[in-house]
């Protein structure tokens, strides 16, 4: 029997079909995944995140130790609230989770890791952060709801009232804190919207607040559609500690300069740098069908495999990434239930805002 | 809870038949088995004019999940197939067992219609396969 999170019973009572997801319940949906991501993309959605990973990293030296920890460099982050996303790498540039930074005040970073990869985590970062003597402590307790949708910030505003005034200014990728509720303007969703991290206390009464406001439950099959669309990666499956943020599409959350910066990993990185046999593109196709994980994808210049793929709910085709030897060009094929089936190569992400991003 | 209409036959790989008053049978996916699926976004039917086997894959429901083979639950051909579906696969999960039908066959032998599961049968096994 997983963990529970504190919205456990509201699931049941919208009907959540349950599912273990990292040792969690969680709703996989609450009738149609279909319709679900539809909410999401036209009005407003809400999703049970609690069972992701909290911490927060306190000392002097805890800007200098995330210097060192991470691929993307958080000396980007000056304004209070600002957030980084970033990869962070074991010492053969393999990732070992993709998270999120909030500079909250100079010696407090507050880091959002994946619920699979909780306990390695911890204990990587925690054994990382000793010779800095920063403390990695764990934010227990606490639940957390994404609001994601053209109408979320809206009706969030309208559910909690005057508490998230400071979040009224908020600008996308900072986070604020209003009284209790973490309020960050960042998402898995290609679309507007907060996540909220506040105490197990307050959520019921906040995940019902927005039902009146019209916010609809969605659950992790939506989802995924959502952020597969938006062309964001999911740890575990796009990419994981055999592969380098190069070959994962991820080589824009890499800060290379200063030279002088030396982050784990970074070493066996810059020997990959423009010489990666491998790379992670879009795939999408025209006909009818469906991609999906592990399916072979053949080139001319050898195969590959799609690490994730699912229909799109928004464009009506199927969508994927797939890891391709790194001359790949435009065109490929895919082998859907033995029949090789005509692919076409793009450069998420697929959808932004609600639109495609795809040329006609 | 699925629901199981009584007055329709079954097959063990969850399709449903209906005989019309012309002898021709309607044939869908049961609602046991379009909730399992979850919400469908293709579906490939036979063309008009086919011919089956009993057991003979004939059709494919594909979901967001996972493409499901949809077996031909008595020999017979094709008579008419249910093209809204390109438009709407999603009427296989709204309405399994009416506007979600899938094709229709003239069967070869209407006595094959005995050898298949009536509801309560029908309804065992998809409780068995319940976990």
């Amino acid at each position: 029997m997983g963990q529970q999170t504190a919205l456990f019973q509201q699931h049941l009572g919208h009907n959540g079909k349950m599912v273990d997801f990292a040792g969690w319940q969680m709703p996989i949906h609450y009738g149609s995944q279909i319709e679900e991501h539809h909410q999401v993309r036209k009005d407003a959605g809400m999703f049970d995140v609690s069972h992701m990973t909290v911490l927060d990293l306190k000392g002097e030296s805890t800007r200098p130790f995330l210097a060192h920890l991470l691929a993307n460099d958080v000396s980007r982050l000056s304004q209070t609230g600002k957030a980084l996303y970033s990869c962070m790498l074991n010492e053969s540039a393999g990732v070992i989770d993709d998270l999120i930074v909030y500079y909250m005040e100079e010696h407090w970073f507050r880091m959002v890791v994946n619920a699979a990869t909780r306990e390695k985590d911890i204990k990587w970062i925690s054994r990382q952060a000793e010779p800095f003597q920063v403390s990695v402590q764990e934010q227990t307790g606490l639940a957390m709801i994404a609001v994601q949708g053209p109408n979320a910030r809206d009706k969030t505003h309208a559910a909690l009232g005057e508490i998230m005034e400071p979040a009224k200014e908020l600008k996308a990728f900072f986070a604020v804190q209003c009284r209790d509720i973490f309020t960050a303007r960042t998402g898995y969703t290609g679309e507007d919207g907060y996540e909220l991290i506040l105490p197990n206390d307050k959520a019921v009464g906040i995940w019902q607040a927005l039902a009146e406001q019209g916010v609809q439950p969605i659950g992790l099959g939506a989802r995924d559609t959502l952020r597969l669309e938006a062309g964001m990666n999911l740890y575990g499956q796009d990419m994981d500690e055999t592969t380098s943020p190069l070959e994962s599409g991820l080589g824009w959350t890499i800060a290379w300069e200063p030279q002088e910066r030396d982050f784990i990993g970074r070493q066996p990185l810059e020997a990959q740098r423009g010489k990666s046999s491998k790379k992670l593109v879009g795939l999408i196709l025209k006909q009818k069908g469906v991609l999906r994980p592990q399916q072979k994808v053949i080139s001319e210049f050898g195969e590959g495999e799609i690490t994730s793929g699912t229909f799109s709910p928004t464009l009506g085709h199927a969508i994927a990434m797939a890891r391709v030897p790194a001359q790949t060009g435009t065109q490929c094929q895919v082998e859907i239930r033995n029949k090789l089936v005509d692919a076409v190569v793009v450069k998420p992400p697929f959808v932004r805002f609600g639109k495609s991003c795809l040329e006609k | 809870m699925s629901t199981t209409p009584e007055d329709l036959k079954y097959t063990k790989t969850h399709e449903w038949v209906r005989l019309e008053s012309n002898g021709d049978v309607t044939i869908g996916i049961t609602d046991h088995a379009q909730g399992l699926l979850g919400d469908m976004v293709f579906i490939e039917l036979p063309e008009v004019g086919d011919n089956f086997s009993a057991g003979d894959d004939c059709a494919v429901v594909e979901s967001v999940k996972a493409a499901s083979d949809v077996y031909c639950p008595i020999a017979g051909e094709i008579t008419e197939v249910n093209s809204e579906l390109s438009e709407t696969p999603e009427m296989v999960n709204k309405e399994p067992f009416g506007t979600g039908w899938l094709y229709r066959i003239k069967p070869a032998d209407s006595h094959d219609l005995d050898e298949l599961l009536d509801a309560s049968a029908y309804k065992e096994l998809a409780e068995s396969e319940q976990h």
